[in-house]
């Protein structure tokens, strides 16, 4: 099979559904929905097929048999997030606009797997931006509405300035080193002073994009403001891939001064975790909170960084994929009653298990996924996050993570308890969601029990994550 | 043309222009005036890295092939942050940053 198929069959599908797009009459765009989402099917399954290692470009795309699963990990989130959104898609707003939700979040992803891929620096920041520019698009997606401009425009500004940021750390590192291609930078990073304060920028950088504390201060705001949707392609998908590339980069770019970025991660995770798990107890809207919550997890997946081994590695993947599922599953069922009532109040959803207990369910599941509760995927997720970082001897920090997991308990529980123990004068009414979201949320409870109960994937990514070292 | 000048007179003056643009970003109020600061800080790398390639590794292109990457992303960039304020424009009749604070906290 070819090398770059990933992103090849990206690219086509993206031109199939922009030539498809013009022909319809503007009346009827809504028509693009099921081959969008029947190809992107086809791409995910055509994704697993066996493919082989190489590169391209003289080293500048590089892909492995990892890099190969993280992609696929991805396709599967967008998948969901496709079949998520077609009840919002549906909606009267939207119906002249349909299509560029679909193209604007394929060019992301394209993005993102050259990111994943990039063997060099120039192909990462192409990749990095295609990844972030359309999602300022996306955010500011509900014209009419003022939140959804302003998420937009924070979102772009930020995007840019960590860009900035980013750019003047490789630009030290170029002149410390005079190439740019990863292979060829490892083994000329000594830990001379210059070199440190060029990680420091691109730490920083990428901080940013993964919303670490203390760079995390637009999340709240833009994950609020923008569609439901986009909010969960945002937190999920987008968070996971520049997980991915900082993973690798900080394993073989930065691995000779791995002393210098475990004392920094350290105390970043710190940081991370235990603010955004205080400032999540204080939101009172379901899209906040989800968004410190998630502050918080990216916290949690830095822990399996610093673990710095085949184990990390695998962890880490591991978690994002649990982490698919779960965010997903939780944002499905926000996006449906935000949909069809417009509350996206925490207090809203009292007595939501007496009208709609179905849905309450999935919520659940979803939370006490994200909370980490024995039997569910989140739990085998974080524990082997703290397995991988406990081995390489972190063990107060280990604790402190352990204790902010109990913090984090306690207000993921506040929503089970407003929904099943509550009671309110005016519940949000019983109604019945169409197909697809049916669909979009069994998928998404299928990966946190499947994933959960299965060790075989745990046990592949471990494998595969082997070439690394 | 600039035969002869040292290196880290183009390093200091792109460190000077990168600490412009961050002042600005933070202090300013107007989002056009904001787009403008960030320009700066993208382009004071693109003085980094064609200096540096010009005068410490002129046998490769590499440093001047990221900076017209650097401007070519720059202009999209710009492009679709100058579409969303237009939309702010026409919602508010107003590009102020303090106005555009109706999420906080």
């Amino acid at each position: 099979m070819l090398i770059m198929r990933h992103e090849l069959l990206l690219v086509a599908i993206t031109v199939i559904l922009l030539i498809v797009e013009i022909f319809l009459p503007n009346t009827q765009k809504r028509k693009i929905i099921l081959p969008a989402i029947l190809l992107m099917a086809a791409v995910t399954i055509i994704g697993f097929l066996p493919g082989e290692s190489g590169e391209l470009f003289g080293g500048m795309y590089q892909s492995t048999q990892l890099s190969m699963l993280m992609k696929n990990i991805l396709n599967i989130g967008v998948l969901i997030i496709f079949i998520q959104s077609v009840d919002w898609l549906k909606q009267d707003q939207n119906k002249e606009k349909v299509s560029e939700f679909f193209l604007l979040i394929l060019s992301t992803l394209i993005g993102m797997n050259y990111m994943i891929s990039a063997g060099d620096f120039l192909m990462f920041y192409l990749g990095l931006e295609l990844a972030t520019i359309p999602i300022a698009a996306l955010a500011a997606y509900e014209r009419y509405k003022e939140k959804s401009a302003e998420a937009g425009v924070k979102l772009i500004f930020i995007s840019a300035l960590s860009s900035g940021i980013l750019l003047y750390g490789l630009s030290m590192i170029y002149g410390t080193t005079g190439t740019m291609y990863f292979s060829d930078i490892a083994p000329l990073m000594n830990g001379a002073p210059l070199q440190v304060l060029a990680f420091i920028f691109f730490f920083s950088g990428m901080a940013f994009k993964i919303s670490l504390v203390p760079f995390h201060l637009w999340t709240a705001d833009v994950y609020e403001g923008a569609p439901v949707n986009v909010t969960s392609y945002l937190s999920v998908i987008s968070k996971g891939a520049a997980v991915f590339i900082f993973t690798i980069i900080l394993y073989t770019v930065f691995a000779k001064i791995a002393l210098l970025w475990s004392q920094v991660l350290y105390v970043i995770i710190i940081l991370t975790i235990t603010l955004g798990n205080l400032f999540a107890m204080r939101q009172q809207n379901l899209k906040r909170f989800l968004a410190f919550s998630s502050i918080a997890q990216a916290g949690f997946i830095l822990l399996g960084i610093i673990g710095q081994s085949q184990t990390g590695m695998t962890t880490v993947i591991y978690f994002v994929l649990v982490y698919i599922f779960s965010n997903l599953g939780a944002f499905g069922v926000i996006g449906i009653i935000s949909n069809r009532t417009g509350k996206e109040k925490i207090s809203d959803y009292d007595g939501l298990y007496r009208t709609n207990p179905k849905l309450s369910l999935v919520m659940m599941l979803a939370l006490f996924s994200l909370a980490g509760i024995p039997p569910l995927a989140g739990f085998f997720g974080k524990f082997f996050l703290f397995t991988a970082a406990a081995k390489q001897g972190y063990y107060i920090l280990v604790l402190i993570a352990i204790l902010n997991t109990i913090i984090s308990l306690y207000y993921y529980l506040l929503v089970i308890k407003a929904m099943f123990l509550n009671t309110s004068d005016q519940p949000i009414g019983q109604f019945k969601s169409d197909g697809y979201s049916r669909l979009g949320l069994l998928l998404c409870v299928a990966g946190i029990v499947v994933v959960g109960f299965t060790s075989i994937i745990y046990e592949m990514i471990f494998n595969l994550s082997f070439g690394l070292f | 043309m600039f035969e002869g000048v040292p290196l880290h007179w183009f390093l200091i003056t792109g460190t000077i222009m990168f600490f412009v643009g961050i002042y600005g970003f933070l202090v300013r109020k107007n989002l056009i005036t904001l787009l403008m600061s960030l320009e700066l800080v993208l382009n004071s790398v693109n003085i980094n890295f064609v200096a540096i390639n010009k005068i410490l590794y002129p046998g490769h292109l590499e440093g001047m092939f990221f900076s017209v990457f650097i401007i070519a992303v720059a202009a999209a960039e710009a492009s679709v942050a100058i579409a969303i304020i237009i939309n702010i424009y026409r919602r508010l009749v107003n590009i102020d940053v303090e106005k555009v604070n109706e999420m906080k906290y």
